[in-house]
């Protein structure tokens, strides 16, 4: 990956001056890649990594394996793009293996990702099975540990 | 039984070898006291990366503890890693090295700086070394009951080392030069004509040269040139690295040396009778560290580089003058203008704006005039402590 594209990865709200300054460029050169990437589709958007555990109200996330049957023109594509319509999917990725589309679902209760497998994602045509797994706790985001107490005895001072 | 009255002697400070007594307590311990006592301050002043050890080399070590990995190992170290060490050394330097023999592990290179200074200084002799530098060597030298003759470098060679300064300072009793580029505290590093000028020396002089290239991965505008490269220096070189900085392995203390067989050996006796052998988990996370070093370095390099850019803008924004240095991850900036010395700098940077920076004479009196500020710290950390260290100095 290009070095930029990993910098903002890694803090896309770094500004244009201190990546131009880290990566020796103008900041005219890094606005510009910048649009590039995003004209391009690369970069699809800016988002905060939150931990949900930590929220009031958490809400409830499930992953849903799904199985389909394939059609004759664009194989899983249609059906697989419809699903990922829904708003309570927030990511669906196409897999190899034992099922065939795999759904990270959000609701506000259990009761509401149930409801969205049962009367809406299994009436689909084209689904054929599915299995939810409910997320009880997240170690690790987006790269980002969720727990981890950054405590270290590292002395601030040292030769 | 009888109970004995205490008999303590007198004074027990006069007991203490006089070239034990006599070596002044480091500056950084002393800054390091100050600094200890306030706990919200962004801090410049490590001397170590701000990255945790690579995953897969830790996972090496748990695993290895799991399966009670816990003996000695031979003097010299573990053989698979003198052979992945000497492998290593062979890429990075051109230079082959007999594993069995002419590699010797280390607990860090403080260790093997420490051997190599004993193993080859007799009382009276003369080591040359260049200041501002790493606390240890001119005490080391002091120890082993030799003379630390020093070499002062400046900002206006780019704290580069030159042949003209080390002429004005041999005499018939120097034995050795110690050399350490990429420099801590300046990050100055060296270009393949100084170093063969200071190798024609060296050769001249009939010295045998200790190079500590522990930050020679971390060279951000020209690859690093060893001395022990430069064809006729491999008989006089006792080549010192090791893990704690390229690998982020500080606390794992692991170095090596690597030298013709004679002079391994002569360290290999004082290593065996004083540290017997260097902690077997940490010979066998260097292993691992030996599997992919390019990758495991890669990332960290980009980052250090990416950050020395930044800090160094920001000096050069403010108006302070500061060279760019090559290599390591240390600024020196120098603030010999606003009428303080380096300590009361440093201690009303603190005091004033919560920014930890180790004065320059922590690394030697010609530091004076100067402030280490280590960029191995968190991007958003360097932001705010240079903006701090505008305001500060805006006041002064």
């Amino acid at each position: 990956m290009d070095e930029l594209l990993k910098l903002l990865k890694n803090n896309a709200k770094e500004s244009s001056e201190t990546l131009a300054k880290m990566l020796g460029g103008t900041v005219e050169e890094v606005q510009q890649r910048i649009d590039e990437y995003e004209r391009g589709g690369i970069i699809q958007g800016y988002q905060a990594v939150i931990n949900e555990d930590k929220l009031d109200g958490a809400p409830v996330t499930a992953a849903i394996e799904v199985k389909l049957t394939a059609e004759h023109a664009g194989g899983f594509n249609r059906i697989a793009e419809r699903v990922s319509r829904f708003p309570e999917v927030r990511s669906a990725f196409l897999m190899s293996g034992g099922y065939d589309l795999l759904l990270f679902v959000h609701g506000d209760t259990l009761h509401e990702v149930a409801s969205f497998v049962s009367e809406k994602l299994s009436t689909l045509d084209g689904v054929v099975g599915t299995a939810t797994h409910f997320m009880l706790k997240t170690y690790k985001k987006n790269d980002v540990l969720m727990h981890v107490e950054d405590e270290t005895e590292r002395p601030k001072v040292s030769p | 039984m009888l109970k004995m009255k205490p008999n303590a002697p007198k004074s027990l400070h006069s007991r203490i070898a006089p070239h034990v007594r006599d070596i002044p307590p480091s500056g950084i311990r002393e800054f390091f006291d100050i600094v200890s006592t306030r706990d919200d301050i962004i801090s410049l002043g490590v001397g170590e990366p701000d990255f945790a050890t690579p995953w897969h080399i830790r996972e090496a070590a748990i695993t290895a503890l799991e399966q009670g990995v816990t003996s000695y190992t031979s003097n010299y170290g573990m053989l698979s890693l003198r052979r992945e060490i000497a492998k290593y050394v062979a890429r990075r330097t051109g230079v082959d090295y007999n594993p069995e023999n002419e590699v010797l592990i280390t607990v860090g290179v403080s260790e093997a700086m420490d051997l190599a200074v004993r193993a080859l200084v007799s009382p009276g002799d003369e080591v040359i070394y260049h200041e501002p530098s790493y606390v240890s060597y001119g005490p080391l030298v002091t120890f082993a009951h030799g003379k630390p003759v020093v070499v002062e470098t400046k900002k206006e060679d780019e704290f580069r080392l030159t042949r003209k300064a080390l002429e004005k300072k041999v005499s018939k009793r120097t034995r050795l030069l110690l050399l350490n580029f990429p420099t801590n505290p300046t990050g100055a590093v060296l270009r393949r004509e100084d170093v063969e000028d200071i190798a024609a020396f060296v050769i001249e002089h009939d010295l045998i040269v200790i190079t500590d290239e522990i930050y020679s991965e971390l060279s951000y505008d020209a690859e690093h040139f060893s001395i022990v490269s430069v064809p006729g220096m491999r008989e006089r070189t006792i080549y010192l690295h090791g893990f704690s900085k390229a690998w982020a392995m500080t606390g794992f203390r692991m170095g090596f040396a690597c030298a013709p067989p004679e002079l391994t050996e002569a360290m290999m006796k004082i290593h065996q009778y004083t540290m017997l052998c260097a902690p077997i988990l940490s010979q066998v996370a260097s292993i691992e560290a030996l599997k992919k070093p390019e990758e495991d370095i890669a990332e960290m390099h980009a980052s250090y580089e990416q950050r020395r850019n930044v800090m160094h803008s920001a000096f050069v924004e403010m108006g302070v003058e500061c060279f760019r240095p090559g290599g390591a991850f240390y600024m020196f900036p120098y603030i010999g203008n606003f009428g303080l010395t380096s300590k009361e700098f440093a201690e009303r940077l603190i005091e004033e704006e919560s920014v930890a920076a180790v004065p320059g004479t922590g690394f030697g009196p010609c530091g004076e005039g100067f402030l280490r500020c280590c960029y191995a710290t968190a991007l958003d950390e360097i932001e705010e402590a240079m903006t701090r260290f505008a305001r500060f100095i805006g006041r002064l």
